[in-house]
């Protein structure tokens, strides 16, 4: 108990560079996320593969499955790193956030380490145990890393959640008593919807990005066997995920309008709680309204409560010190869709040939738009986490606490945000050096593991 | 031993664990970078790194674990730690980006040049790391991080003599359990004679300056961080610090005898003892004025942590040992066995699904979709959502089987 007298000694600082912080905490998730959808859908989809080559004796799987598993490891790798460097920024950055919540949420990263350590785990046996262990505990060494990796989004997402609709302690003075930590974590309703929006968003990303590499292949004439399934297994899962992800979506909006009402108004520029309010496509929120925008009358109303004359707050119901910025969100919000209808149609049209006509799409259009497909999704999936991110604010902790009183009330934060950036920008032009000498280097039947690396001696030049 | 104080033990166990294990990763980085250009050289790098591939990943997640348990079980005292000493933990976070980093480059590295390259920035990173760490804990040990957000210097927290002694050790450290490990890897993976005597070499080298630094450390501790130097010499330490010397000295005599097979676990023990040792002299206070009972989160969230941690622990232990157990039985290194050549001979041709279950999914799979936009979109109540959710994974998976590529991919050809 004597502990929370002296929390108030971590009152909150004056931080000039609040701005800086967030940016800084924005750009690390807009780098891990996207890995982290490698983390999850890939090692299902590589398992997959594998399996039909057990199954089916073709050696066609056998190849896809070394060659994803070498992409894998690598992306996995900077993936830790880049996770790392997010449960360092817990506490550079937002320091006053964590010794006031840290009892409350900080069970939920515990218990991601976990799952974290298991997949570590079995990644290494699985990556080096290609050609060493027998195809049965080969494939059985694969299973831990699928379900570690939905329990480590279940509980990051489950913190997320918590941080949009706290709860499982009382708020006495500033201050967070009677913890009930498993109850703030995993009592919340607002946990489900965000765990099935972004574990869908994963194999989304993962499909369409590499339905994208192999459909830039395709228009080059790369169509022989090996391409054609490396092309439809991950353009299949996208394909069929995109358009649940609609339903996911639609449901998470709903959820939203009930918990977070300010959200969801800045999220549509709704300035006036009314009646029968409108959706606006496009346009620029100012002065209390969308300027420009093309509106649908009573949609939101319906979209948001399935009645379209039903009341809708608008921004209007709270201070605008407790508004969250109105066109950052809501043009995030609108990115987001915009790309989800759109992967959801070129999804559609793959489903729909593929079962009438029994073959691949053969226009070179189709090809072209799987191209712009793969980093489209990633821009969605990262607009998404901008909307929510950028919507909850000026909250961290929506309702208890402010982003700004969570801040570091240390000084060199510009000089943190250039330096990771610069890394950063580092690390992504290894990882793509990386993966197009993995895409090109022979897979070396018979010998060594699926790093690549030290096994594979210099001599071993590539034309 | 209170229930506020056993979060605190998981912490130091974690700690040990982290120092043992990822110690030698960066201590074989720092090795890879100074092997010389030489064929010999290249077969050392390689021996460091095909050593540290499959396990540095699980190794370096126990940092993760001591932060997480840190800032659940004792949040007032974390805040107040990663505000104060927010630039040595920003550096070592640089020092664990670049390391990662380069264990994904280095796989794609083809020709010695770049191997080297990528082996120098891990090498910068290896000592940066340990450092900023190492410096980062003598920030808390001479009690240089008082309670608050940013309430302490931002430099002087972690520039200070207990500080630079202390980063000096870690680095020291590292490289002496990476020459150690090395040692016996070299010698149970088969390499040629001179690897293991050039490792063991180093091992001797490092050991004793880490041995020396440690000895001079307790001088600097002495002039600056007194209630430290009164715990390890006058308090509990002591016993720690005893052992930790034996240990020490039992290592070096394995390393002469070339037994290093044990000298592998008396280095780890002796790493071990100075963490406890540290632990036991700094307790009952974490920060200045501030006790470990004091700082501890409530009694349900303590509870929390400890049934995760023995739940974690009863998964990840058992997972731990068979990683351990193929890595070092060198089933997970050198060359590639057979299985895989052995399955390619008698491939089995196996139809993965038949033609006619392939219309009864598609039918599935719609009425699957049909039911989950009715009861995720249409219906209100929660227990709708879940079989609606439940109903729309049926869709994905069944969708995914009756789509199944084998049509499109062709009958392999005869070979």
């Amino acid at each position: 108990m004597l502990g929370h007298v002296i929390l108030a000694a971590l009152a909150p600082t004056e931080q000039e560079h609040l701005l800086q912080a967030r940016q800084m905490q924005a750009l690390s998730f807009a780098v891990h996320i996207p890995l982290v959808a490698f983390g999850t859908a890939f090692p299902v989809m590589v398992l997959f593969v594998e399996w039909l080559h057990h199954r089916s004796g073709d050696p066609v799987y056998r190849d896809l499955a070394r060659r994803w598993t070498r992409i894998m490891v690598a992306l996995f790798a900077i993936g830790v790193i880049t996770g790392t460097i997010l449960s360092f920024e817990m506490g550079l950055l937002w320091p006053s956030f964590m010794a006031t919540f840290g009892d409350v949420f900080g069970l939920g990263f515990a218990i991601e380490g976990f799952s974290f350590f298991l997949e570590a785990i079995f990644i290494g046996i699985y990556v080096y145990g290609w050609n060493r262990l027998s195809p049965r505990a080969h494939m059985l060494s694969g299973i831990p890393i699928v379900i570690t990796g939905f329990t480590g989004s279940l509980m990051v997402i489950a913190v997320n959640a918590w941080m949009n609709h706290p709860g499982g302690f009382t708020w006495v003075d500033g201050k967070a008593v009677g913890v009930h930590p498993w109850t703030a974590l995993f009592g919340n309703p607002y946990l489900w919807h965000e765990i099935a929006h972004m574990y869908l968003a994963g194999y989304i990303v993962v499909g369409f990005v590499l339905a994208a590499i192999y459909g830039f292949g395709w228009l080059r004439g790369h169509r022989g066997r090996y391409e054609r399934t490396a092309l439809a297994i991950p353009l299949t899962v996208a394909a069929l995920a995109a358009p649940v992800q609609i339903l996911i979506g639609d449901w998470a909006a709903r959820e939203v309008t009930r918990y977070q009402p300010t959200k969801l108004a800045a999220m549509e520029g709704l300035g006036k709680t009314e009646e029968g309010a409108p959706i606006h496509i496009g346009g620029w929120y100012t002065g209390g309204e969308v300027k420009y925008g093309i509106p649908i009358p009573d949609m939101l109303s319906f979209l948001a409560t399935h009645d379209p004359n039903a009341r809708v707050r608008g921004l209007d119901a709270v201070a605008s010190a407790d508004r969250p910025p109105v066109n950052v969100t809501r043009i995030a919000f609108q990115t987001m869709v915009g790309i989800g209808t759109l992967l959801a149609a070129i999804g559609a049209f793959y489903l729909v040939v593929r079962v009438r006509k029994k073959r691949l799409p053969e226009t070179p259009w189709f090809y072209r738009a799987l191209v712009l497909a793969g980093p489209l999704s990633v821009a969605a999936l990262i607009a998404g986490w901008v909307t929510t991110e950028t919507g909850r604010q000026p909250w961290v902790a929506y309702g208890f606490m402010r982003t700004a009183d969570a801040v570091t009330g240390a000084g060199p934060i510009p000089v943190g945000y250039a330096v990771l950036t610069i890394i950063y920008i580092l690390v992504g032009i290894g990882v793509v050096w990386i993966l197009r000498r993995l895409a090109r280097t022979p897979l070396g039947h018979g010998h060594g593991d699926e790093s690549g690396g030290a096994t594979l001696p210099g001599a071993e030049v590539v034309t | 031993m209170t229930l506020q104080d056993i979060p605190m033990v998981f912490i130091l166990g974690g700690l040990v664990f982290y120092v043992a294990l990822s110690g030698p990763d960066f201590g074989a980085a720092i090795w890879q970078a100074t092997a010389g250009r030489d064929e010999h050289g290249r077969r050392l790098r390689d021996l460091a790194h095909d050593a540290m591939a499959p396990v540095w990943e699980a190794n370096h997640v126990w940092l993760i674990f001591v932060l997480t348990i840190m800032w659940t079980s004792y949040p007032v005292a974390f805040g107040s730690i990663a505000s104060t000493l927010g630039i040595a933990l920003f550096v070592a976070g640089v020092g664990i980006i670049v390391r990662g980093a380069a264990y994904a480059l280095r796989s794609g590295t083809r020709t010695a040049a770049e191997q080297r390259r990528v082996d120098v920035a891990s090498a910068l990173s290896s000592v940066l790391t340990p450092f900023a760490l190492g410096a980062a804990i003598g920030g808390v040990a001479s009690g240089r991080v008082p309670v608050g957000n940013a309430a302490g210097n931002l430099w002087t927290s972690w520039l200070n003599p207990t500080s630079i002694v202390i980063g000096a050790i870690a680095v020291a450290t590292s490289a002496y359990l990476a020459a150690v490990f090395l040692s016996a890897d070299a010698v149970q993976l088969g390499q040629p004679r001179e690897l293991a005597e050039d490792m063991r070499r180093r091992a001797l080298g490092s050991g004793l300056l880490a041995g020396a630094l440690a000895a001079g450390g307790l001088i600097v501790l002495h002039e600056d961080a007194h209630r430290i130097y009164d715990g390890l010499i006058f308090g509990r330490g002591l016993a720690a610090l005893i052992v930790s010397g034996l240990a020490g000295a039992a290592t070096l005599g394995l390393v002469v005898a070339r037994r290093y097979e044990p000298a592998r676990y008396s280095a780890a023990v002796a790493v071990a003892a100075v963490v406890i040792g540290w632990g036991l002299a700094q307790q009952p206070v974490i920060l200045p004025g501030l006790t470990i009972d004091e700082a501890a989160a409530g009694r349900n969230t303590l509870w929390a942590v400890i049934i995760a941690v023995i739940g974690g622990g009863l998964i990840v232990f058992p997972s731990m040992a068979l990683l351990f157990r193929l890595t070092l039985g060198g089933a997970l290194r050198g060359p590639g066995g057979t299985a895989m050549t052995a399955a390619d001979e008698k491939p089995t041709p196996h139809v993965v699904l038949a033609a006619s279950a392939q219309g009864l999914l598609v039918r599935v799979a719609i009425a699957c979709l049909v039911v989950g936009f009715g009861f995720l979109t249409v219906l209100e109540p929660s227990w709708a959502h879940a079989i609606g959710i439940a109903a729309l994974a049926g869709f994905l998976i069944t969708g995914f089987l009756a789509v199944l590529p084998d049509d499109l991919v062709g009958a392999a050809p005869e070979r």
